[in-house]
């Protein structure tokens, strides 16, 4: 029965494409649009500038600045966080002592972590930020972190922390991977458990031991999934903006050591109501973070392993 | 209309379902022609409300407003609807509802009413939408950029307002009973559109109780505060705390500081981003040096760098910090903190040598900025309600529920005021004329708050040298001069 199949397809298919175009595309189309105008974001009225305001980033020190605050974080909290991802999972799954008719088994208790793991997803970023900011605290008797340090006797650690011009990107970017591992684990004890058990046995029965049996035989089978988590971590990375604007001081400081460029989108629209100028920022991060995803797939491109 | 012209075309679904095997893929690319023809005009539509509403004329032809009479000065329209949108940060916004209430009960309309922190992003769509709400009170770290609304004819000219007779007294105008420097403040070029409701006192706060415990004084000078500074650190106390997550809240001091050493036709030349303002001005270097001092023997509690407001706020009503640069906001906000009798106080600013103002000089100003909308439905309601707002009753109201003044001249005569608030209007009544009001955190905040703010942090951990400091500010202050996407602004006086 070909009867009406195409009115049907059109039918179901129409509605959800109109709504993509008026709620997704045409606000990317717009944003292309204001960034060649100089849109206070207050009144109506915009007057076209042209490449301006692109020309205007492009000598911008401040937004080289936060850009290059994004790529550090990309070159280190994906690989981090992956990393972590799959060494749990790994020993959630595979990496338990052997048990009678059971091939692989996770470590005890690992019904229990995986919850533990996962929470962080559970909680809302903003949350994720108080807590952290408050963690961070630097009093001595408040703060979490220092208070710790202190009842260990490692008074010599304690710090500022946030308040700290060379650590706080990286204390940010520790929540980042705070808040994400449990995704992975979760994520990668999925994709671990679609393995055949059969090559774990016969791995194992060569004596291969926990480190042969991860690299060679989880890492490969679990390619695609890495893959699609690495773009994933790599735009979380590219964004970064609640974080630091709740956590950091002094909006991206001290002195703007934590700046990113959402951040600074943010501060040039709202702050400054220069909505043409933030547009622009915008299309550059669009521009970036595409880049990212194209390079990614790219290179990461590898056999499909069947089983 | 572009969705008009599909069905000229003869694809409708009706006219393709004969007894073929379906349409074929010219019909389909027709289809989707037409699809994009429906979203086409859809897209225009959009865009026109991002970006072509509003125009630039200021009548408002859809105003509401009413018969003026004795009682209704300002003729506003029984039974319209008000919409107020406060600011809801150190202060509260009871004492809005309280005005709002009375405003009901007068004009028997109905008042919306929203309290948040965040004005700026709320608020910045409607204004483009062009149906904005009536009554704002736009303070905040994301307050509306107030320069660009007036300058795009956003703001109510509020003449009307301080030629009305006030509430208490028909035979004396509301701008004779507010504080001269309310007006000066409220101005953009020669109109007045910004009601700055409130009075701050700016200085440095501290307990007088635990200054009498240990036999300390107030210092008078500088020099005498750093050889306090000493004998506080001796007694096993830090000297200072500050909010290093907003380090402006450092300049409170610092800015005041160098206005009263260095005199305020120094400073309006800073406020007016002339070149070399900054790097000319002796007291500049005096005060800012007297800050790397601080710094580089230790005088600040360790750890202030990353502390809010609320936290060093905290840990200064806990005695763990003696001194705290702030506003009189602070006795309301820290209320929840601060200890049974702990003194709360204010201190003026401190003498350095060759001062241009005399000691006392004080750091007062209008605060908490109220704008009417002039494109809003009511804005004839919205000046109502700031004129009930500025009577005697409501700024008493204020006085008590908030712990601040309100820049209704001599209105809490004769209260009993809580200790901070006391201590506030003393050291403002002992000022006089002697008040320092500036304009630069006002009309320039991402050159005050981010980047001189970002200097600052760095001053104050001993990071940054003083002869660092204002170089850097100088330039940056030079780059917002030469910044044409920048509004700028100038003050005589």
């Amino acid at each position: 029965m070909q009867h009406g199949k195409y009115r049907f397809i059109v039918g179901f298919l129409a509605p959800p494409l109109l709504i993509y175009a008026v709620f997704v595309i045409s606000p990317f189309v717009q944003a292309f649009q204001i960034s060649m105008t100089d849109w206070s974001g207050l009144v109506g009225a915009a007057r076209f500038v042209g490449a301006d305001n692109f020309v205007r980033l492009w000598e911008s020190d401040d937004f080289w600045n936060a850009l290059r605050h994004n790529v550090y974080m990309l070159a280190l909290v994906p690989v981090v966080t992956l990393g972590m991802g799959l060494f749990f999972a790994f020993m959630l799954n595979v990496g338990g002592k052997r048990r009678k008719n059971e091939v692989v088994t996770g470590v005890a208790g690992s019904r229990f972590y995986k919850f533990v793991f996962f929470f962080p997803q559970v909680i809302s970023i903003t949350i994720i930020a108080v807590i952290w900011f408050n963690i961070y605290n630097p009093d001595p008797d408040d703060g979490m972190l220092n208070s710790l340090l202190g009842a260990v006797g490692l008074d010599g650690l304690q710090n500022a922390w946030l308040g700290e011009k060379s650590l706080a990107l990286w204390c940010i970017s520790a929540v980042m991977v705070w808040g994400h591992v449990g995704f992975y684990v979760v994520l990668f004890s999925a994709a671990m458990a679609s393995i055949p058990r059969d090559i774990y046995e016969a791995a194992l029965l060569d004596g291969a031991g926990r480190f042969h049996t991860f690299f060679r035989i989880t890492l490969p089978l679990l390619w695609d999934t890495v893959q699609t988590g690495w773009v994933y971590m790599g735009i979380i990375a590219l964004d970064a903006f609640a974080l630091v604007q709740i956590m950091s001081v002094n909006m991206g400081g001290p002195d703007g050591a934590t700046d990113v460029m959402p951040l600074r989108l943010y501060l040039t629209a709202f702050r400054d109501s220069q909505f043409g100028y933030a547009a622009a920022m915008g299309v550059a991060m669009l521009a970036v973070t595409m880049a990212f995803a194209v390079l990614t797939l790219r290179f990461a491109r590898r056999e499909r392993i069947e089983y | 209309m572009g969705s008009t012209s599909a069905r000229n075309d003869g694809s409708t679904p009706e006219s393709t379902t004969g007894g073929h095997a379906g349409p074929g893929r010219r019909d389909l690319i027709k289809r989707s022609a037409a699809l994009g023809l429906v979203t086409v005009p859809t897209m225009a539509f959009l865009s026109a409300c991002a970006t072509g509403g509003g125009g630039g004329t200021s009548d408002n032809p859809s105003a509401a407003t009413g018969e003026k009479t004795a009682r209704n000065p300002l003729g506003v329209k029984e039974g319209a609807p008000l919409e107020a949108f406060i600011f809801k940060g150190g202060l509260g916004d009871q004492y809005a509802k309280d005005a709002e209430a009375d405003y009901k009960a007068t004009y028997k309309a109905e008042v919306k009413h929203t309290g948040t922190q965040q004005v700026g992003p709320k608020l910045t769509p409607r204004f483009a939408g062009g149906n904005p709400p009536d009554v704002i009170d736009n303070s905040g770290a994301d307050h509306l950029d107030m320069n660009k609304l007036s300058t795009q004819g956003q703001l109510q000219d509020l003449a009307a307002l301080l030629d009305a007779p006030s509430l208490d007294d028909p035979a004396k105008k509301v701008r004779d009973t507010i504080h001269p420097s309310t007006i000066e403040k409220g101005k953009h070029g020669d109109r007045f559109d910004v009601l700055y409701y409130a009075f701050t006192i700016y200085g440095t706060w501290y307990s007088q109780k635990l200054l009498d415990s240990k036999g300390w004084t107030y210092p008078k000078t500088l020099d005498e505060m750093v050889a306090l500074c000493g004998e506080i650190k001796k007694a096993g106390l830090a000297p200072w705390t500050y909010a290093g997550k907003y380090p402006y809240y450092v300049h409170f001091n610092l800015f005041a500081q160098i206005a009263k050493i260095g005199g305020m036709e120094k400073w309006i030349a800073i406020d007016n981003l002339e070149p070399g303002a900054w790097t000319s001005n002796d007291a500049v270097r005096q005060v800012v040096e007297h800050y790397e001092e601080l710094a580089a023997k230790k005088y600040f509690l360790a750890g202030s760098q990353g502390l809010t407001h609320i936290q060093s706020q905290t840990a200064w009503n806990k005695g763990k910090a003696v001194f705290l640069p702030n506003g009189s906001w602070v006795e309301n906000e820290s209320a929840p903190t601060t200890p049974e009798g702990f003194g709360m106080a204010v201190g003026a600013l401190f003498d350095g040598g060759g001062d241009k103002m005399p000691h006392g000089t004080l750091r007062a100003e209008p605060s908490e900025p109220y704008i009417v909308a002039a494109k809003g439905r009511n804005p004839v309601g919205g000046m109502e309600l700031l004129r009930i707002m500025l009577s005697k009753k409501h700024a008493q109201n204020f006085a008590t529920k908030v712990k601040s003044l309100t820049c209704v001249m001599d209105a809490t005569d004769g209260m009993t005021l809580s200790p901070g608030l006391a201590s506030a209007s003393k050291v403002f009544k002992e000022a006089g004329d002697n008040l320092i009001s500036l304009q630069l955190q006002e009309w320039y905040p991402a050159l005050t708050d981010e980047k001189i703010g970002g200097l600052t942090g760095q001053l104050l951990t001993g990071e940054l040298k003083a002869a660092d400091w204002i170089k850097k500010t100088q330039a940056e202050a030079d780059k917002v001069a030469k910044d044409s996407s920048i509004t700028k602004f100038k003050r005589t006086a």
